[in-house]
């Protein structure tokens, strides 16, 4: 049959949509690999712990590579341009903090479901389940900035749920748990999310207003006195977490991650000279009232200090932690092979202090490079997206990460005062990590965005033909 | 928006900058004072399930870990504890290291920075590490000949050869048995720790070097004859009034010679008859001619206000910075606020006997990795020159003329020239003597110094001296060297 000039022109010049299989395939080779340091680190921890291998728990381990492999595959459907390297580099650094709690339940003798490493692989299937579950509802993220006013009630709910009677609950000091029956969680975690997503739909509305009116002052454009009102809600919001929850992470989480977005948003640095003084002042204020805070600051300042250090609620955990990492040095003790369960809280404040200590410098250097790269590829999205709204989300998504990640690991290292905050993906807690999954949908879902607009590329076979040239 | 990212990212930047600068901090740069703290149970738990290395007399351990079931996997067990307490110290669980198991504990249990590649070794290959071998320049029959010598008098004597500073007997008394200090549990061993902190007579200090000084007396004047030598305005026979007493200025009180003794008779005695015959007045006279400010800077020479490492911390023996005239001329026989250590009074014999160079004390022969490469070994150093070579032997000649016919004739050894200068020091009104001997043997090629202190009159409160029990004590000592 002859061919019709019409077939012969789309056989001539083909136009194709560029190859989004590479990407996907990067990312299979890439989470195999994480995969197989996972369960090596767990295999690890057991032969170095127990001088043995437990099938059953490394099997369980395998069992959440399957799970992971599922998301893989529903990328490929749903957001078939997504980042290749996020879900990887989620992977190694949720099995290192999997294998580290593992490892700390084996040191206590804990089998079974008392080790917290195993309720931590339950907890990531969870979270991982939920991840897949935003992938697959939103498949537009321009969706959720229609939806950025119940982003804010239902943030601001979870924020001050922990203060409610009954069901809050106060642990080591601070108010942030829920309790239902045997359940808890953190609601502050997910509240983070809903925040980001309400400050960049509500930025990039009131941008303008924000931006372009307001009176000169020292050289800096300062807003009117209306315009205010968000940052004052906020920054009220963060006091009052400060004060009643007693938590000085949450709340310098907050407040950083809005006056960043704000900052990005508008690019006035008068707000970031505003909400930095404001919450200088309050913080000073603070650790001369409150005395849990005045506490935080003269044990980072002098953890040594024999009386901080025999005090109770004093510098001791701090300095086991130091303790801990010094004894890690350059190459760490090997995993199983410290003594990371001597540091109290270990499995969760302090994993970063058992990480480095049975990693050592080196591992430690690789976990900071993994979250420095994960946030790198949030920025990208910052750079390169196409929607206001989808680039101050990513921005946001990835700078409270990588806040978190400064405000826990700055307080155990004394870079900062120590406040009590989870280290992304590798501290045990399950809200923590459903939180931080759902993050990561998000930030794969926004880079979705970013790499799938049409781009014409020329076959280059057709390319030697000069028929016909499209470009983008 | 492009231009605020690019600053929120170098923000970040700096962030995580700060954390790898931190963590390399705690982990690299200040490791090792972090690993070295009191209360980091990790190097406690680390350095008990290392096996630690042995502390080796003659090549035989005094000290070594030996394996049990427990979860510290070793036990350390001392070999004739009490005789080797000074220089080995202490390995308890939660109460500290002392002696060469406290300075030497980076070697012992394989920390060391010179061990590193040792450890990554172990760590590759899975095997638990080893701490390296400290042999210490004790030797056994010298230790054991001083320790018999002494008896049960409370004091220390210590034997060094002067030519290399190695130390070859360091005995001090009544001390300890380290095993009582180096069980698992805690309870006892604090209960041990307790009992002998408690003790009245300190157990637990090592008298040859540390804990409580003593006056030296007259073995004091052979710094002041130093320096007056050296100064080179005074030779050995330089003549100084010899009076039966001696006012001192701006006060009441008088000096007169040990027991009273008229110091040969004649109305002037030279400085050599006054070493022979321990007197203190033309001493007195001598220290007031020559002045304190000489008397220090001779006195720092021996080694006198600084902390020597052997590697033991010294307590530094102390000549006073700033003493009035009455003060100076009773610092010039020892009295007055001087004070000195055994090891101190050993120093200035062994810069007399080396000819005015004084070699650095030193107590650990080798260290020896468990792959038996030596990780250190003594090399003879000078600790400096105290004073001529002149000076020394003339000392020397006094030393001896002392020892064959003078004030030591106790440590007498028929066929060698000892050189050697007794001690006894006033404490206070009524309160018991300290007894000294500081001496070499042979004088024409010293082979080993010895010092000897006697604390609390031997028992015998004033009715005590140096010549009657230190010299015997330091002669057995020299007789153990010499005839071995």
């Amino acid at each position: 049959m002859p061919e019709s000039p019409r077939s012969t022109f789309t056989s001539t010049i083909r136009l194709r949509l560029r190859v989004p299989a590479r990407l996907r395939n990067l990312e299979l080779v890439l989470l195999l690999f994480a995969i197989a340091i996972d369960v090596a680190a767990i295999a690890l921890v057991q032969l170095g712990a127990l001088g043995q291998l437990d099938l059953g728990v490394l099997a369980l381990s395998g069992l959440l590579g399957l799970l992971l492999i599922g998301m893989h595959i529903a990328l490929r459907v749903v957001a078939p341009d997504a980042d290749p390297l996020i879900v990887p580099i989620i992977t190694v650094l949720n099995g290192l903090g999997i294998a580290m709690i593992y490892r700390i339940g084996l040191a206590d003798e804990d089998s079974g479901w008392d080790n917290g490493g195993l309720r931590q692989m339950a907890w990531t299937a969870v979270a991982i389940a939920i991840a897949i579950g935003v992938l697959l509802v939103v498949r537009n993220h321009r969706v959720l900035q229609r939806y950025r006013y119940i982003a804010m009630f239902s943030g601001i709910l979870l924020l001050l749920l922990p203060m409610l009677p009954l069901v809050g609950a106060t642990r080591n000091g601070a108010r942030l748990w829920v309790e239902l029956g045997p359940f808890s969680f953190q609601p502050g975690e997910l509240g983070k999310v809903a925040l980001a997503i309400f400050f960049a739909g509500y930025l990039v509305s009131a941008r303008d207003s924000l931006s372009m009116v307001g009176r000169r002052f020292l050289g800096m454009q300062f807003p009117r006195a209306r315009d205010l009102g968000p940052i004052l809600v906020v920054f009220a919001a963060s006091m009052l977490v400060l004060v009643f929850q007693r938590d000085l992470g949450t709340a310098l989480l907050y407040f950083g991650l809005f006056l960043v977005m704000l900052y990005v948003a508008t690019g006035r640095s008068s707000w970031i000279v505003l909400g930095l003084s404001m919450f200088i002042i309050g913080a000073v204020v603070a650790s001369q009232t409150l005395s849990y805070v005045g506490g935080r600051v003269s044990t980072w300042l002098d953890p040594f200090n024999p009386e901080l250090y025999d005090a109770d609620g004093g510098s001791y955990q701090l300095v086991q932690g130091l303790f801990g990492l010094a004894d890690g040095g350059l190459i760490g003790t090997g995993l199983g092979q410290g003594r990371p369960d001597i540091t109290p809280l270990a499995e969760s404040d302090y994993i970063i202090s058992a990480l480095g200590e049975e990693l050592g410098m080196v591992g430690l250097f690789a976990i900071l490079a993994l979250y420095l790269l994960f946030i790198s590829r949030g920025f990208r999205i910052g750079f390169a997206g196409q929607d206001d709204f989808g680039r101050l989300l990513g921005v946001g998504l990835s700078f409270v990460i990588a806040l978190q990640v400064f405000v826990v690991i700055g307080g155990v290292t004394r870079v900062i005062p120590l406040t009590g905050l989870t280290t992304p993906f590798l501290a045990a807690g399950g809200s923590s990590l459903v939180a931080n999954w759902i993050i990561a949908a998000l930030l794969l879902r926004l880079s979705d965005s970013v790499r799938s607009q049409p781009r014409l590329v020329i076959d280059p076979l057709d390319a030697a033909d000069n028929r016909l040239v499209v470009g983008q | 928006m492009n231009k605020e990212l690019k600053r929120v990212s170098i923000v970040v930047l700096l962030m995580f900058l700060a954390l790898f600068g931190s963590s390399t901090v705690i982990q690299v740069l200040t490791a090792d004072s972090l690993r070295a703290d009191g209360r980091n149970s990790r190097t406690l738990y680390a350095s008990y399930s290392a096996e630690r290395g042995p502390i080796l007399v003659d090549g035989q351990p005094i000290a070594e870990s030996v394996p049990t079931d427990d979860e510290f996997k070793f036990q350390r067990t001392y070999t004739d504890g009490p005789l080797f307490a000074p220089a080995t110290g202490y390995f308890t669980l939660n109460q500290g290291n002392t002696g060469i198991e406290g300075s030497l504990n980076d070697y012992l249990s394989g920390t060391s920075n010179s061990q590193f590649l040792d450890q990554v070794n172990a760590l590759l290959t899975g095997q638990n590490p080893k701490g390296a071998a400290v042999e210490l320049t004790l030797d056994r029959d010298i230790q054991q000949a001083a320790w018999d010598a002494l008896g049960d008098l409370q004091g220390a004597v210590i034997a060094i050869n002067p030519k290399t500073g190695a130390i070859l007997a360091m005995v001090s008394k009544p001390t300890f048995d380290p095993n009582t200090l180096a069980g698992h549990d805690t309870d006892q061993v604090i209960a041990a720790y307790d009992q002998l902190l408690a003790d009245p007579a300190g157990p637990l200090f090592n008298r040859t070097l540390a804990g409580n000084l003593n006056p030296p007396g007259s073995t004091f004047k052979l710094v002041v004859a130093a320096a007056a030598l050296d100064s080179g305005q005074y030779t050995a026979d330089s003549q100084f009034p010899n009076p039966p007493q001696l006012q001192l200025p701006q006060s009441d009180s008088v000096i007169i010679n040990s027991g009273g003794d008229d110091c040969g008779g004649a109305p002037t005695v030279s400085i050599s008859d006054a070493i022979r015959l321990s007197c203190n007045i033309p001493f007195a006279e001598l220290g007031q001619a020559i002045g304190t400010r000489a008397i220090l800077a001779q006195a720092m020479k021996f080694g006198f206000n600084s902390s020597v490492s052997v590697p033991l911390e010294s307590t530094p023996s102390v000549y006073p910075r700033a003493l009035d005239e009455p003060q100076t001329m009773l610092s010039a026989f020892g009295q007055s606020s001087v004070r000195a250590s055994p090891l101190q009074m050993a120093m200035v014999s062994m810069a007399i006997a080396n000819g005015g160079t004084l070699m650095k004390p030193n107590l650990v022969e080798s260290i020896t990795a468990p792959n038996l490469t030596v990780l250190q070994s003594l090399e003879p150093s000078v600790y400096g020159q105290a004073m001529s070579r002149e000076t020394a032997a003339a000392i020397t000649q006094m030393m001896v003329g002392s020892v064959s016919n003078g004030a030591a004739s106790n440590a007498r050894i028929d066929g060698v020239d000892v050189a050697g200068k007794t001690g006894t020091a006033e404490n206070g009104e009524g309160d018991p003597y300290t007894l000294w001997f500081t001496g070499f043997a042979p004088a024409n090629d010293p082979q080993v110094v010895v010092a000897v202190v006697v604390e609390n009159g031997a028992g015998l409160g004033q009715s005590s001296y140096g010549n009657a029990i230190a010299a015997p004590i330091a002669k057995k000592v020299l007789e153990a060297v010499l005839f071995r």
